[in-house]
């Protein structure tokens, strides 16, 4: 392999964001036929730096190169020209078109759509890579782990030889992983070369020939796919991590509900019943763990409880109050904390982060009739240095890393002390230090008394931190188990919808 | 992202002033004029007398209303495209009200009619905005076709009851002399509608950029699902731009009335509740913004009259030249988000916005 030049070499690249260093000079390489990983925490410059790979950005300096050929990257159009293909953790595809539409549309380059062209592609890849889809669906139907694949394909049809995925596990669940493995494995032994973005050592060691490990833009070291986790947490963050547990102690025996749900009832995004008969009690200073595949009722139940889906029918009612059908500011009001999973969605892009951080709660930042700007900046630099955001202040939310604007919804949250938390999957993109320090601090609210509800699709996440699990299939509660002593095959079965089969 | 919004806001602008002039030198020539003395005949030479300078104010002062009515429903993320509508009740309210306020005195006269003027404004807001709020009915077409009935209205009102009973013209009664806006300048048609509009997008200014309210509303039309999802009650929010809106396009229809016409004729608007969107676009939605496009458009309006007469071009070239302005400073702001959106992680799944639009 020596003599041939990598399929993709980075040289260099420098990018600044006024006066942030993204990315300080970043070498890095993929050749056909590897996995190369790319570490480090969140904002150390991981999408930007293949975003330059991928023309969507700019570098100040440095150079790319293809197969030893230096090329200039003014957009997308120039990479996908070169054989680069990006798979971005927002896809970009049109949801009411078709799988098949949806791969034309990336190759059209007149009027013409070749759908013919884009089925002969799907089966193709079917065979050869054992990459499923049906050509026919419509994108909006599909699962996440679907519609990613949609976007590999959109990419191999463009005969891409270098793949980028970033974070291309933090949407899907395990089994989803697996496939997606798979895959991945099939298109290097194929040749393509592969980089791989993630949080997940355990993920990175399972599938990655190299590892690059960046930390504050710059590059500390790459070495070999299976350096230990340790190491490479270590790497990461400058310091070998601990792993946070709830503390064994079993809390009061008899706990005093604080959140109690009965016999709720919702209905999907589709009019369909999304929930159904859902009871459950959370009390003081427990956290209790929503366990399931996703898209079996996660969403709604988090919805209802963010006030943004009113029940059709049932109860919730937090210490003595009822908030059945509460809008989102009776909610807040009642002190719960919503941390729902569409981090985007809940926060306003355009506004700053300082905004953000109070929008709230507006009426207690104000001086008379105005907005207390410096109070609002003292708050919010106060939030950022605390919950270790990195960004200004003044920062549009939508320019920050994915881990920085799950924090800075974080920090909105728990800087409040909620009485209850509603929060779903709390770390997911997050690395492996904030990750510790966002379940440090739900372990904190615990131990001062709130009631946690928490969704997760990561099971080793739920018996970290729950005193006691809830199984969701199909919107129902279908079982119940304390963490300790769990039996995973037994919960394996429930969240696969087998009942007490087992 | 929010440095590419800042920096390049006014250039951009600038760029399509300067793409404008050169799309329609074309016409310009066609018409038999050279484009350069054009322009000049269109920009400068208004603000070379103080007659004409004081004219532009007259010009500017309905569009620095309509095009601050429209900025502040976009901002909320309600396409109030209905300021013309808006503007003609307000117009209708200060007639009839002008005409019946004989006895009192200006200090209360002038109030009445100003705050009628903009209650029916906002009232003609109503209706579109509720349809929005409560069933999702798209306020682009009902607001825009509330307009043509607006103006139907304004005509049946000529040709019927209000016909002036002395010409037999189809225009209102003139209205009582304390209800006419007074002038700030002595022989010049300069009325106080233009401190009202200047005043009010002052106060816009301050609502929108330093209070809650101004806070929210921005939240609301920049994400309403983050907005709801903070608390923020985002179809009050809308209902009360949309108000808030109509009644400022109603106070340009009373400016109109009470400053310029003293009756209500058919023709009290050529369009300014459209031009409205002009300004409020070329504003890129500020109110400093709206101040400075709403002068120029002013400026632009005497300087096409003035060279229709000067140099023998047609005066619709005046309209060309607006109409050609919007498209270029819609294209580049729109190009501008794009290249914005492509250079940050967007705010909003791009399934979403590709499908959106
Ligand atoms: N368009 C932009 N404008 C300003 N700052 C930006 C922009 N894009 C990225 N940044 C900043 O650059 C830094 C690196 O961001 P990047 O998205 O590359 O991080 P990352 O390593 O992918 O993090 P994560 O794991 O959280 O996704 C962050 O501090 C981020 O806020
Ligand atoms: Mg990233």
């Amino acid at each position: 392999m020596t003599a041939t030049s990598p399929a993709l070499e980075l040289r260099g690249i420098t990018k600044r964001f006024g006066d942030l260093v993204a990315n300080d000079g970043v070498d890095f390489d993929v050749r056909g036929g590897e996995v190369h990983a790319l570490l480090g925490e969140n904002g150390a410059g991981k999408t930007t730096v293949m975003r330059i790979a991928y023309g969507l950005t700019q570098a100040d300096a440095g150079e790319v190169l293809v197969h030893g050929q230096r090329i200039d990257l003014r957009s997308p159009r120039d990479a996908i020209a070169a054989g680069i293909g990006m798979v971005t953790q927002h896809f970009a595809l049109v949801a009411p078109m078709t799988v098949a539409e949806n791969l034309a549309l990336g190759r059209a380059t007149g009027l013409r759509l070749d759908l013919d062209d884009a089925r002969r592609r799907v089966a193709d890849a079917a065979d050869r890579f054992g990459m499923r889809v049906d050509p026919a669906a419509r994108v909006e139907n599909l699962s996440v782990g679907q519609q990613q694949r949609v976007e590999i394909l959109k990419a191999l049809s463009r005969d891409c030889r270098v793949l980028i995925l970033d974070e291309p596990t933090a949407v899907l669940v395990p089994g989803e992983v697996d496939a997606l493995f798979a895959t991945l494995r099939s298109l290097v032994a194929d040749g393509l070369a592969v980089v791989f973005i993630s949080h997940k050592l355990a993920e990175v060691r399972a599938i990655s020939d190299r590892v690059s490990v960046l930390r504050r833009g710059r590059l500390v070291a790459t070495v070999d796919g299976d350096t230990n986790e340790r190491e490479l947490a270590s790497m990461m963050v400058g310091r070998p991590s601990f792993g946070v547990e709830r503390p064994s102690d079993a809390g009061p025996e008899l706990r005093e509900p604080v959140l109690r749900i009965s016999d709720l009832h919702a209905a999907g995004s589709h009019g369909l019943e999304a929930l159904a008969s859902v009871t459950l009690d959370v009390g003081a200073g427990e956290i209790v763990g929503v366990a399931g595949v996703s898209g079996n009722g996660q969403t709604e139940l988090v919805d209802v409880l963010s006030g943004m889906r009113a029940p059709s029918s049932g109860s919730i009612v937090v210490g003595d109050t009822d908030l059945t059908g509460a809008d989102p500011t009776r909610m807040m009001a009642a002190g719960i904390g919503r941390i729902p999973e569409d981090r985007h969605a809940s926060l306003v892009g355009d506004l700053s982060v300082a905004y953000n951080l109070v929008l709230e709660r507006l009426d207690d930042f104000r001086a008379g009739g105005r907005i207390d700007g410096r109070r609002i900046r003292e708050h919010a630099v106060a939030l950022i240095e605390r919950f270790d955001i990195r960004a200004g202040p003044d920062d549009p939310v939508a320019s920050l890393s994915g881990g920085n604007i799950q924090k800075v919804l974080l920090a909105r949250v728990l800087s409040r002390d909620p009485r209850v938390v509603v929060v779903s999957q709390p770390t997911r993109g997050l690395d492996i230090g904030a990750t510790e320090y966002v379940r440090s601090q739900l372990l904190e609210r615990r131990a001062a008394g709130a009631a946690i509800l928490l969704v997760s699709e990561d099971l080793d996440e739920l018996l970290a931190l729950a005193d006691r699990l809830v199984v969701l299939y199909e919107g129902r509660i279908v079982g119940e188990m304390p963490t300790t002593g769990v039996d995973v095959d037994r919960l394996g079965m429930l969240m696969a919808g087998r009942g007490e089969a087992a | 992202m929010r440095r590419i919004t800042v920096r390049s806001t006014p250039v951009l602008v600038i760029l399509a002033v300067l793409l404008t002039f050169l799309i329609t030198a074309g016409p310009i020539i066609l018409a038999g004029a050279n484009p350069i003395a054009a322009y000049a005949a269109y920009l400068v030479v208004p603000l070379t007398s103080q007659f004409t300078l004081l004219e532009v104010l007259v010009s500017a002062t309905p569009i620095l209303l309509t095009g601050a009515a429209v900025a502040i429903a976009f901002r909320a993320g309600y396409w109030n495209i209905g300021a013309e509508g808006q503007l003609l009740l307000g117009a209708i309210a200060a007639a009839g009200i002008g005409t019946m306020v004989g006895d009192l005195p200006p200090v209360l006269a002038l109030p009445v009619m100003v705050v009628g003027g903009a209650l029916a404004g906002a009232a003609w807001a109503l209706v579109p905005a509720l349809l929005r709020v409560r069933f999702g009915i798209d306020e682009v077409v009902t607001t825009l076709l509330l307009n043509p009935v607006a103006l139907l209205l304004v005509n049946g009102l000529l040709h019927g009851p209000w016909r002036d009973p002395e010409t037999g013209f189809p225009e209102s009664a003139r209205i009582a002399a304390s209800a006419e806006f007074p002038t700030l300048i002595e022989r010049s048609r300069l009325h106080i509608g233009f401190l009202i509009a200047i005043a009010v997008i002052g106060v816009a200014w301050y609502v929108l950029v330093r209070t809650p309210t101004g806070l929210r509303l921005r939240a609301a039309g920049l994400s309403p699902h983050g907005a709801r999802f903070a608390g923020i009650n985002v179809s009050r929010t809308l209902l009360g731009a949309a108000l808030m809106s109509g009644a400022i396009a109603g106070l340009a229809g009373v400016g109109e009335v009470a400053g310029i016409q003293n009756r209500l004729t058919s023709g009290i608007s050529p369009g300014y509740g459209y031009t409205g969107i002009v300004v409020a676009t070329l504003g890129t939605l500020t109110m400093p913004g709206v101040a400075l496009a709403g002068l120029f458009l002013g400026d632009l309006t005497v300087g096409a009259s003035s060279a229709a007469r000067s140099l023998g071009i047609p005066s619709q070239l005046g309209a060309v030249v607006q109409g050609v302005l919007l498209l270029t400073t819609i294209a580049l702001l729109t190009q501008r988000r794009y290249r914005a959106r492509a250079a940050a992680p967007p705010a909003a799944p791009p399934a979403a916005e590709v499908a959106s639009g």
